[in-house]
C-alpha cells in the first residue's frame, strides 16, 4: 500500500487563476471570506426588511415608494397588506437566524480563522468545506427567489408552525411556492451546515500542531468546536423536519395535519398528523440554533477582551466548561418554547429546571468576564468597545430570558414583545457585537490593512445607544400585553402604546443607517486603509504570528510549534507584557 | 497602546526548555490522511441523528388512532441479505488491498477490483430492489400518502437509498484510484469508505428491525 | 473614551430600569382567581431581575471607567477570589434564585393546570378559525352535539357544524360570537380548532393556551370582575392573525342568564 510521505506535503497546490483563487477555492481562508461576504449580505437584506416592518407597524397606509416593483400583490400601490408584512417578517426570521447568526460568527470568522488558530494549514476536507460554502450559496438563492414568484414569500414566520406552513394555499398567500422554497432552501442549508460543522470537528480533532493540547486552544477556537459539535446533531434534525414538511405539502402525507381540518372552506385530505411533532423536531433544532448563534460570539468576545485586557482571563478554563455545559444543556431545553402550545403541562415543569439551570453557565462566565476587568489596563479601540458592549448586551438579553423560563409567566409574556425584546437582544444585538468586535479584531489580519478607528468608535456608540433604544422599550410593551406577529394594531388598547412604537422606528432606522457607516469602513479600509502589520495588537495567538495578509498556505508549509497557553499577557515577554504562543521563551511573571 | 511593529519570532528558535505553564511540548502532531476517520465517524454520527429524529416522529405519530399493520414485502428481507453480503465482499476487497504479501502491484489491483466490482452489483442490486419493494407495495395499494404506516416506510427506505447511493459514489472512487499505472489510494480512504458502508448494513437492520416491530 | 463608556453604560442602566421601577408599564389588573400567583412570580423575578441587572451593567460601567486609560506601566492584577469566587457567586445566587423561583413558581403553574375543574364549573367550547373566535353553550339538556367539519358553513352561521337535523344533543346549542360567562362562577372552557393553530389570551385572566388542531384542549378559570375584556389569538394563523378577537363578557349571574336566554332565542 502507498502512504502519502509523512513529511509535511501540503494539503492542496497552491491556487492559479481567478476562479481558483477567488470563485471556487479550497482556502479556508477564501471560504471563510465568502461566508462572512454572504452574511454581510443577508444581515443588509435583513435590516431592509426590518425597517418596512416597522414602517409599516407605526404608518400602516403609507406608502413605500417603488414596493409595488417588488410586489404587485403584496404591496399595491406601495401599500404594505397583512399578508406581506408577515412574508417581510418571515424572510426577515429566515435570513438573519439563518443566514447571518449561523454564518457569519461561525461559518466565517470559523473557517478563517480555526485552521489558523490551531496551527494548521487548512481545514481537514478542504474540498467539504468549498462545497459549503457554494451550498449555503444555493440555499441563499433558492430562499430569495421567494420574494419574486407570484405566490410570494410564506407567511408562517421563520418557525414555519404546521398545519399553517404544511396545508398551501388554502390558509394564505405564500403558502404554495413561497412555503415550498423555503423549506427547500432550508433543507439545503442544513446539508451545507453538517458538511460545514464536519470540517471544523475534524480539523480540531486532527490536525491540531505540535503542543497545540485541546486546552491550549484560543477560546474562540473552542467555541467554533463547540458549536460545530451542537450544529451537527442540530441541523440533522432539521433536514428531516423539513423533508416531511415538504412531503405533507406536496405529497399528500400527513405527518404534521391531523383529520377534520377546514382551511379556507376546504376540508383538508389528510389524517392523524401531530402539529406539535413540528414544534417538537423544529424546537429541538432550534434551540441548539440560538446557542449556535451565541457561543461563537462568546469565543470572540473572551478573545478580543483579553487582548486589550493585556491581562489573561480569571481562568479559561472556567470559560471553556461552561460554554460546553451551555452546550450540552441546550439540548434538553427545547420545550421552553412550547410552555402552552398544547404539550403536557407536566412536560413544560420538566423543561423549565434545565432552562434556569442554564443561566448558571451564563452567569459564571458573565462573572469571569467582569472579574477579569478588575485590574486590567483596558485598552479601547473598536473591538474592546464592540467586546464591551457585548457583555452589557449579554446580561440584558439573558436577563429577560429569565423571566422566559418560568412557565407560570410564560403565561403571560408568551407570544408578546417582550420575547421578541429578549430574542433580539441576545441574538439581534448581542451576536452581533460579537461579529463586529471580531470584524475589527480581524481586520486588520485578513485585509492586510487597518481600519478606521474613529469611524469603528463612531459606529460603536450609534449601534450601543441606538439598540438599547430599539429594543428595551420591546420588554415594556411585552409586560403590557402588546402581541408579537401583528401586521397592525387596530385596537383601542394599543393606542397609548403607539409612541412607544413610533420610538422604536426612528431609532431603528437611525441604528440602521448608522451600519452604512461600518460598510464604508469595511469597503474604504479594505482599498485604502493603513497598511497592517503582523501583530497589529500586541497578540500572542498563532494569527498574529503571520504576516497580514497570511499566506495561502498559512505556516509556509511548516508545523509551527506552541508552547504555552494562548493567553500570556501581563508578563515580562521579550517583545512587550505578552509572549506569543509560538514562543519558546520562558513566561516571567511581571 | 502603540501599534509599533515588533518583528515576528524566529521561526526556527532555540529550544529553549519552556517552563510554568508550557511544561511539555505535548500534543498531537497532525496526521496527513488520519482525519478521514474523524470525518467518517462525525458523518456517521449525524446520519444518525437524522434518522433518531425520524424515529421519534414514527413513535410520536403513532400515538394517533390510524395505525394500520403493513405487510412488509419479502423482497425487503432478501434485499437485507444482498446489502450484507455486500459488506462481507468490501472487507474482501479491502483485506486484499491490505494484503502486503501480493508484492506485485499488477495482481493487488486485479484482486482488490474484483472484490470491489462484486461489491458494487450488490450496493446496486440493493438500491434497484428497493425500488422494486416499492413497485411491490404500490401494488397493494400502498403508495407514500395512502396510510402513515406506509409514509414512513416509504420515507426510511428512501432516505436510507440515497445513503447508500452516496455510499456507492465513494466505492466508486475508490475503484477509479486503483488505476493501471500508479495505485494513489491511501489504506485509511479506503477504509474510511469501509466503515461507512458498513454503517449503511447496520442503520438498515436498525431500520428493519423498526420497519418489521412498529410498522 | 472608557470613562464616557462607563457613564454611558450606567446611564442606560438607569434609564432602562427607571419605566420599570415607577410602573410606567404594568399588566392590567387581574380578575382571575389563579393570576395573583403569576403577578406575584412576576413581581419578584422583576425585583431580582432589577439587581441582577443594575449590579452587573454598573459593575461594568464602574470597571470599564476605572480600569481603561490607565497611566503607561500600570500593572495588572486579579481580582481577590479569583475565578472560585466568581463561580461560587454564580452558583449561590443563581442556585438560590433558580430554586426559589423555580421550586415556588410551581404553584402557580399547578394552579392553572394541575386543579381539575370544579364538578360544577359552567362548560363552553371554544372553536378558533381563521380569522374569528366562537363559542358554545351546551344548552338545556347540558350536551354538546357532535362536530361535522364537512358541515361546516359560515355563510349560514354554522360554524361548527352541527347537525340538528340528525343530533338531537345539538338542537339546543347556542353559538355566539361573544364568550359571556357569569363573574365568580368557574369556566371549564373546551378548545377545538376548526383549522390552524390558534391561541387563546385574555390578559386580564392570566390565561394563554394555544388551540391544537386535532387535539382535545381544555382550561379553566374563574372571573372575578365584571366587564369586558379583549381575547386575542397570539399564535401565527395567518394573514387575519392581527385582527383576530373576541370579547370576554363578564356579568353578573342574573345578567347572564338573560343574556343567554336571549342568545337562544335567536339561534
Amino acid at each position: 500500500m502507498q502512504e502519502h510521505s509523512a513529511q509535511v506535503a501540503h494539503v492542496h497546490a497552491p491556487p492559479e487563476g481567478f476562479i481558483r483563487k477567488h470563485v471556487f477555492s479550497l482556502d479556508h481562508k477564501v471560504i471563510g471570506k465568502q461566508y462572512y461576504a454572504l452574511g454581510l449580505t443577508a444581515v443588509l437584506i435583513g435590516m431592509v426588511l426590518s425597517w418596512l416592518m416597522r414602517f409599516h407597524l407605526v404608518w400602516p397606509a403609507a406608502k413605500v415608494p417603488g414596493l409595488e416593483l417588488l410586489s404587485k400583490v403584496g404591496a399595491p400601490g406601495g401599500v404594505i397588506t397583512p399578508e406581506y408584512y408577515l412574508s417581510l417578517l418571515t424572510m426577515h426570521g429566515t435570513l438573519m437566524v439563518f443566514f447571518v447568526l449561523t454564518n457569519a460568527p461561525f461559518a466565517g470568522f470559523g473557517n478563517y480563522f480555526l485552521p489558523i488558530q490551531i496551527g494548521a494549514e487548512d481545514m481537514a476536507f478542504p474540498r467539504f468545506n468549498m462545497m459549503s460554502f457554494w451550498v449555503t450559496f444555493v440555499a441563499f438563492l433558492v430562499l430569495i427567489t421567494a420574494f419574486f414568484i407570484p405566490d410570494g414569500p410564506p407567511i408562517s414566520g421563520w418557525t414555519a408552525y404546521a398545519p399553517l406552513s404544511a396545508v398551501g394555499n388554502d390558509a394564505g398567500p405564500g403558502l404554495g411556492w413561497g412555503q415550498n422554497l423555503w423549506g427547500i432552501s432550508i433543507a439545503i442549508f442544513c446539508i451545507g451546515q453538517l458538511l460545514g460543522s464536519l470540517n471544523f470537528i475534524a480539523t480540531t480533532l486532527d490536525l491540531r500542531t505540535k503542543g497545540m493540547t485541546l486546552m491550549r486552544m484560543p477560546a474562540s477556537t473552542w467555541a467554533w468546536f463547540i458549536t460545530a459539535c451542537i450544529g451537527l446533531m442540530a441541523f440533522a434534525v432539521l433536514l428531516p423536519a423539513c423533508i416531511l414538511l415538504i412531503l405533507d405539502k406536496n405529497a399528500g402525507t400527513s405527518f404534521f395535519i391531523p383529520a377534520g381540518l377546514v382551511v379556507g372552506d376546504k376540508l383538508q385530505p389528510h389524517a392523524g398528523g401531530s402539529p406539535l411533532l413540528w414544534q417538537h423536531m423544529f424546537w429541538f433544532f432550534g434551540h441548539p440554533e440560538v446557542y449556535i448563534a451565541i457561543l461563537p460570539a462568546m469565543g470572540i468576545v473572551t478573545h478580543v477582551l483579553v487582548t486589550s485586557m493585556r491581562k489573561p482571563m480569571l481562568s479559561a478554563k472556567v470559560i471553556i466548561y461552561s460554554m460546553m455545559s451551555i452546550g450540552f444543556l441546550s439540548w434538553v431545553v427545547w420545550g421552553h418554547h412550547m410552555f402552552v402550545s398544547g404539550m403536557n403541562p407536566f412536560s413544560s415543569l420538566l423543561f423549565s429546571f434545565p432552562t434556569l439551570t442554564i443561566t448558571i453557565p451564563a452567569t459564571i462566565v458573565t462573572l469571569i468576564w467582569l472579574g477579569s476587568l478588575y485590574g486590567a489596563n483596558i485598552q479601547i479601540n473598536s473591538a474592546s468597545l464592540f467586546a464591551l458592549g457585548f457583555i452589557s448586551m449579554f446580561v440584558s438579553g439573558g436577563i429577560s430570558g429569565f423571566f422566559l423560563a418560568q412557565p407560570s409567566i410564560d403565561i403571560y409574556l408568551h407570544a408578546t414583545y417582550f420575547v421578541v425584546g429578549h430574542f433580539h437582544m441576545v441574538m439581534g444585538v448581542a451576536a452581533i457585537f460579537g461579529i463586529f468586535s471580531g470584524t475589527y479584531f480581524w481586520f486588520p489580519k485578513m485585509a492586510g490593512r487597518m481600519m478606521n478607528e474613529t469611524l469603528g468608535k463612531l459606529h460603536f456608540w450609534l449601534t450601543f445607544v441606538g439598540t438599547y433604544c430599539i429594543f428595551m422599550p420591546f420588554h415594556y410593551l411585552g409586560l403590557v400585553g402588546n402581541v408579537r406577529r401583528y401586521s397592525s394594531f387596530v385596537d383601542d388598547f394599543m393606542a397609548p402604546l403607539m409612541p412607544v412604537h413610533k420610538f422604536i422606528t426612528i431609532a431603528a432606522f437611525i441604528t440602521g443607517a448608522a451600519q452604512f457607516i461600518f460598510i464604508y469602513n469595511l469597503v474604504h479600509s479594505h482599498f485604502r486603509g493603513k497598511p497592517a502589520p503582523a501583530n497589529p495588537w500586541n497578540a500572542t495567538s498563532l494569527e498574529w504570528s503571520m504576516p497580514s495578509p497570511p499566506p495561502w498556505d498559512n505556516f509556509g508549509g511548516k508545523h509551527p510549534v506552541v508552547y504555552h497557553d494562548p493567553y500570556q499577557y501581563g508578563v515580562k515577554g521579550s517583545q512587550g507584557d505578552y509572549v506569543m504562543q509560538d514562543s519558546p521563551e520562558s513566561i516571567v511573571e511581571e | 497602546m502603540s501599534t509599533t511593529t515588533f518583528p515576528s519570532p524566529p521561526s526556527t528558535a532555540p529550544p529553549l526548555p519552556p517552563n510554568g505553564s508550557g511544561a511539555k511540548v505535548a500534543g498531537t502532531r497532525p496526521r496527513p490522511g488520519g482525519h478521514g476517520q474523524s470525518g467518517v465517524w462525525v458523518g456517521i454520527f449525524a446520519i444518525t441523528m437524522s434518522f433518531a429524529a425520524f424515529t421519534s416522529a414514527l413513535f410520536v405519530r403513532q400515538g394517533s388512532g390510524d395505525w394500520i399493520h403493513v405487510v412488509v414485502p419479502r423482497l425487503l428481507y432478501v434485499n437485507t441479505a444482498v446489502l450484507l453480503l455486500s459488506s462481507i465482499t468490501l472487507e474482501m476487497a479491502r483485506r486484499a488491498f491490505m494484503n502486503s504479501s501480493a508484492l506485485d502491484s499488477g495482481a493487488l489491483r486485479n484482486n482488490t477490483l474484483r472484490w470491489l466490482g462484486i461489491t458494487l452489483v450488490f450496493g446496486f442490486a440493493f438500491v434497484v430492489g428497493q425500488y422494486m419493494v416499492w413497485r411491490q407495495l404500490a401494488a397493494q395499494g400502498l403508495y407514500l400518502a395512502t396510510n402513515s404506516n406506509s409514509s414512513f416506510l416509504y420515507v426510511l427506505t428512501a432516505a436510507h437509498a440515497l445513503h447508500v447511493l452516496g455510499g456507492i459514489t465513494g466505492l466508486v472512487r475508490l475503484s477509479a484510484r486503483l488505476t493501471p499505472r500508479q495505485i494513489t489510494l491511501r489504506s485509511s480512504s479506503f477504509a474510511n469508505t469501509a466503515i461507512y458502508w458498513h454503517f449503511m448494513g447496520v442503520l438498515w437492520i436498525y431500520l428493519l428491525l423498526v420497519i418489521s416491530i412498529r410498522l | 473614551m472608557g470613562k464616557f463608556f462607563g457613564v454611558v453604560l450606567a446611564l442606560i442602566a438607569l434609564l432602562s430600569a427607571y419605566p420599570i421601577v415607577t410602573h410606567m408599564f404594568v399588566q392590567p389588573v387581574d380578575i382571575s382567581t389563579h393570576g395573583h400567583a403569576i403577578d406575584e412570580q412576576l413581581s419578584d423575578t422583576m425585583a431580582e431581575a432589577g439587581f441582577a441587572f443594575l449590579g452587573a451593567q454598573l459593575l461594568l460601567a464602574f470597571f470599564v471607567w476605572k480600569y481603561s486609560n490607565r497611566k503607561p506601566g500600570a500593572k495588572v492584577t486579579q481580582i481577590p477570589g479569583g475565578a472560585k469566587l466568581m463561580v461560587a457567586t454564580a452558583f449561590i445566587l443563581v442556585g438560590t434564585e433558580v430554586l426559589a423561583l423555580g421550586v415556588l413558581g410551581q404553584k402557580a403553574w399547578a394552579d392553572v393546570y394541575f386543579t381539575p375543574p370544579k364538578p360544577t364549573a359552567m362548560t363552553i367550547q371554544a372553536q378558533a378559525g381563521q380569522f374569528a373566535f366562537y363559542f358554545r353553550y351546551p344548552g338545556a339538556d347540558g350536551k354538546f352535539g357532535a362536530l361535522h367539519p364537512d358541515k361546516i358553513d359560515e355563510g349560514n352561521g354554522n360554524y361548527f357544524g352541527l347537525d340538528p337535523a340528525n343530533d338531537v344533543e345539538a338542537r339546543d346549542d347556542i353559538v355566539s360570537g361573544e364568550l359571556a360567562i357569569p363573574v365568580n362562577r368557574e369556566i371549564l372552557l373546551l378548545m377545538h380548532s376548526k383549522d390552524l393553530n390558534h391561541s387563546f389570551y385574555v390578559r386580564e385572566l392570566r390565561i394563554q393556551q394555544d388551540f391544537v388542531p386535532g387535539l382535545d384542549l381544555a382550561i379553566h378559570f374563574t372571573a372575578t370582575q365584571t366587564g369586558k375584556f379583549e381575547i386575542v389569538c397570539t399564535q401565527l394563523c395567518g394573514l387575519g392573525h392581527y385582527n383576530m378577537k373576541a370579547y370576554l363578557t363578564v356579568l353578573s349571574q342574573d345578567d347572564f342568564d338573560k343574556w343567554l336566554k336571549q342568545k337562544a332565542s335567536e339561534q
